[in-house]
């Protein structure tokens, strides 16, 4: 009879997701409707190609980094769970969260985990370390470097690479930490930056 | 028992000859005896009642109901130059080397979960979501129970559409076509007199007319001193192949496509009988050189039809009009932009050809309550000096997007099938470049 989104998705379920990621119930049946339209396999899962089928997606230079955040270690498929929890990163921070209980465990939309998430964008083998071959991967993904025209050779890629270790790195171990990574960014408005305005 | 099947007899003779009568042949002489004008007022009052009935209800329990036709999330739009100054804001410009942060970043990625959360193109290849419910199963995303009398008006609906409408349709539609392929292959037998072709038009408007009251079929045409004419090509948005069924049935054109096997074979050979339509073999699909000879030599004969062709190359959902493909405005004759607007409310007319084959497709339609379309003729436009055929398509295509109150797109159809191709990655790569590297040509070009 035709597939009824919201009424695979049980209240339970909504309230468990409300809990953990702070999005409303409208919100996350809204999110629920995106997610079955792109599980074009209809099994409640998303594999990486459902992602890659979203052009604009497909033509972002980091997109297949931003894919893989979705995916927890060595998985092949995420559920609605998880990827609800990754987008709670994108939530704006609202104001009467700002001042919560400091013993209360962080949202996942907070300052650090926004800062974390894009760290650990950089941070591929996890080792809470941004090392210089990471930084250089992330570089060659964003910039041109066969055309004529506009074109950055290897090496000046690399030196800006050096250059942006330099000036982070604090213990002198030639490689951005996570504190060293939070300390360069503490003036950049990482709670607009890094948020997605959500409607009701 | 004999008595039985006497009496369903003389119900089928009845059944027949109230079709023809009130049905066909109004559609022959192209005359309207007011009936579907009464059913289309009855259903526009019930679903106004089923409307409100909704929202009082709504209302009484306090259920908010999440309007689908906002978005879901609100975009800044900058461009990647403003967006990536203000991340950089927090830092001066470094002397010498590259000009990049490690917040650079930030930026694609919002972009990336906002396209995931919500993006232009995939919506347009599944049918659009309804501000109100229409009373048909298949738009009811969210299984609510609003009142009784709500849902003895649907069932009431389900009843008609599956028990008497539908019968009814499938019976003209039938009865349509099988005339089509008769009369259009008699016509074929006539000499190449003016009468054979006057003759062929009739033939065809009458069938395409049967057809369309076999789909209930409202159709509006607007400015019909812009018609296409003879010697010209007539484009339009691609929502469904009952856009040709709606254009024909105010005009006659030859038809372009890929010839098929079996039924579509027989109505594709019947229908060149009477007049020249443009049928490819598979293979020659392929040669563009070939599909623009032949379309090239049909436009320059100014006794033939006007061509119809659909340049987004596929179905889209009516909320849009994508990429055109370039052919048909290289070929140089005069183009005749139309622009198709259904009204979803009372009967989806997209065609998901992932979802549904052809039959299940027909069928849909054939039990909404009714197709009610709007048709727009816009002006005639011809390419003009040093515009190139990408840049004339373009121009059509927003002409048709802004008369039919469609958002105008550049990303192709063929998407939907298709992957994106990876030069408009580059291009974004490219720009990124460009602002990295941007600051390099203050200095001096010394390599280190």
């Amino acid at each position: 009879m035709g597939s009824r989104a919201s009424s695979l998705l049980r209240e339970e379920e909504i309230e468990e997701i409300k809990k953990e990621t702070g999005f409303s119930h409208s919100q996350i049946t809204r999110l629920y409707s995106r997610f079955t339209s792109l599980d074009k396999g209809e099994n409640g899962t998303l594999g990486r190609e459902d992602f890659q089928r979203i052009p604009e997606l497909a033509i972002n230079p980091l997109g297949d980094r931003i894919i893989n955040a979705f995916f927890p270690e060595g998985e092949d498929q995420v559920n609605f769970r998880g990827f609800m929890r990754t987008l709670a990163h994108f939530r704006p921070i609202e104001d009467n969260e700002k001042n919560k209980d400091p013993t209360a465990s962080e949202p996942l939309n907070s300052r650090i985990n926004k800062l974390l998430f894009a760290f650990q964008l950089y941070d591929l083998d996890r080792d809470d370390k941004i090392s210089r071959d990471e930084l250089l991967q992330v570089l060659r993904m964003m910039v041109l470097r066969m055309m004529v025209g506009v074109n950055i050779s290897d090496e000046q890629l690399g030196s800006i690479a050096d250059r942006t270790i330099q000036e982070a790195d604090q213990n002198g171990d030639n490689s951005i930490s996570f504190n060293e990574f939070i300390k360069v960014l503490e003036k950049v408005d990482v709670e607009q930056k890094m948020s997605i305005r959500f409607l009701h | 028992m004999e008595d039985f099947w006497v009496v369903v007899l003389a119900g089928l003779k009845v059944w027949v000859y109230l079709i023809v009568a009130l049905l066909m042949v109004p559609a022959m002489f192209g005359f309207s005896l007011g009936i579907s004008e009464t059913y289309m007022k009855i259903l526009v009052k019930t679903l106004e009642w089923a409307t409100l009935r909704i929202q009082t209800v709504n209302k009484e329990q306090h259920i908010i109901e999440s309007s689908s036709s906002n978005g879901l999330i609100q975009r800044d739009d900058g461009s990647m130059e403003e967006e990536l100054g203000e991340l950089r804001r927090s830092r001066p410009k470094p002397p010498v080397g590259g000009d990049f942060t490690l917040s650079d970043c930030f930026y694609f990625y919002r972009r990336g979960i906002e396209d995931i959360v919500e993006d232009e193109v995939t919506q347009r290849f599944s049918s659009e979501e309804l501000v109100s419910w229409n009373l048909l199963t298949r738009t009811n995303n969210v299984f609510q129970y609003i009142s009784l009398k709500l849902t003895m008006v649907w069932g009431l609906g389900v009843f008609i559409r599956y028990c008497i409408l539908a019968p009814l349709r499938i019976t003209l539609a039938s009865i349509g076509l099988t005339w089509l392929v008769i009369g259009t292959t008699a016509v074929g037998f006539l000499p190449n007199w003016r009468l054979k072709s006057w003759l062929s038009d009739w033939v065809h408007v009458m069938c395409y007319r049967i057809c369309a009251r076999g789909l209930s079929c409202t159709i509006h045409y607007y400015n019909k001193e812009n018609r296409p004419r003879k010697g010209g090509i007539c484009v339009a948005n691609h929502t469904s192949p009952i856009d040709i069924v709606i254009l024909c049935n105010d005009g006659c054109y030859a038809m372009v496509g890929q010839s098929h096997g079996g039924l579509m074979g027989v109505l594709q050979r019947a229908m060149a009988r009477s007049c020249p339509h443009i049928w490819f073999e598979r293979a020659d699909m392929k040669d563009r050189h070939l599909v623009a000879k032949r379309l090239t030599d049909h436009v320059n004969d100014n006794t033939k039809l006007p061509i119809l062709i659909f340049p987004e190359g596929t179905c889209i959902n009516n909320t849009s009009v994508m990429m055109f493909k370039k052919g048909s405005f290289e070929i140089g004759g005069t183009i005749y932009p139309v622009a198709i607007k259904y009204d979803p409310q009372f009967g989806d007319a997209f065609w998901n050809s992932a979802k549904y084959n052809m039959v299940s497709y027909l069928l849909r339609m054939m039990t909404s309550w009714a197709i009610v379309c709007n048709v727009w003729y816009l002006p005639a436009m011809t390419q003009q000096e040093g515009e190139d055929a990408v840049q004339f398509a373009n121009r059509v295509k927003s002409a048709i997007a802004h008369r039919g109150g469609l958002v105008d797109l550049s990303w192709d159809g063929g998407l939907k099938r298709a992957k994106v191709k990876d030069m408009f990655k580059e291009e974004q790569q490219k720009m990124y470049s460009s602002m990295v590297v941007g600051s390099e040509e203050d200095n001096s070009s010394h390599s280190d």
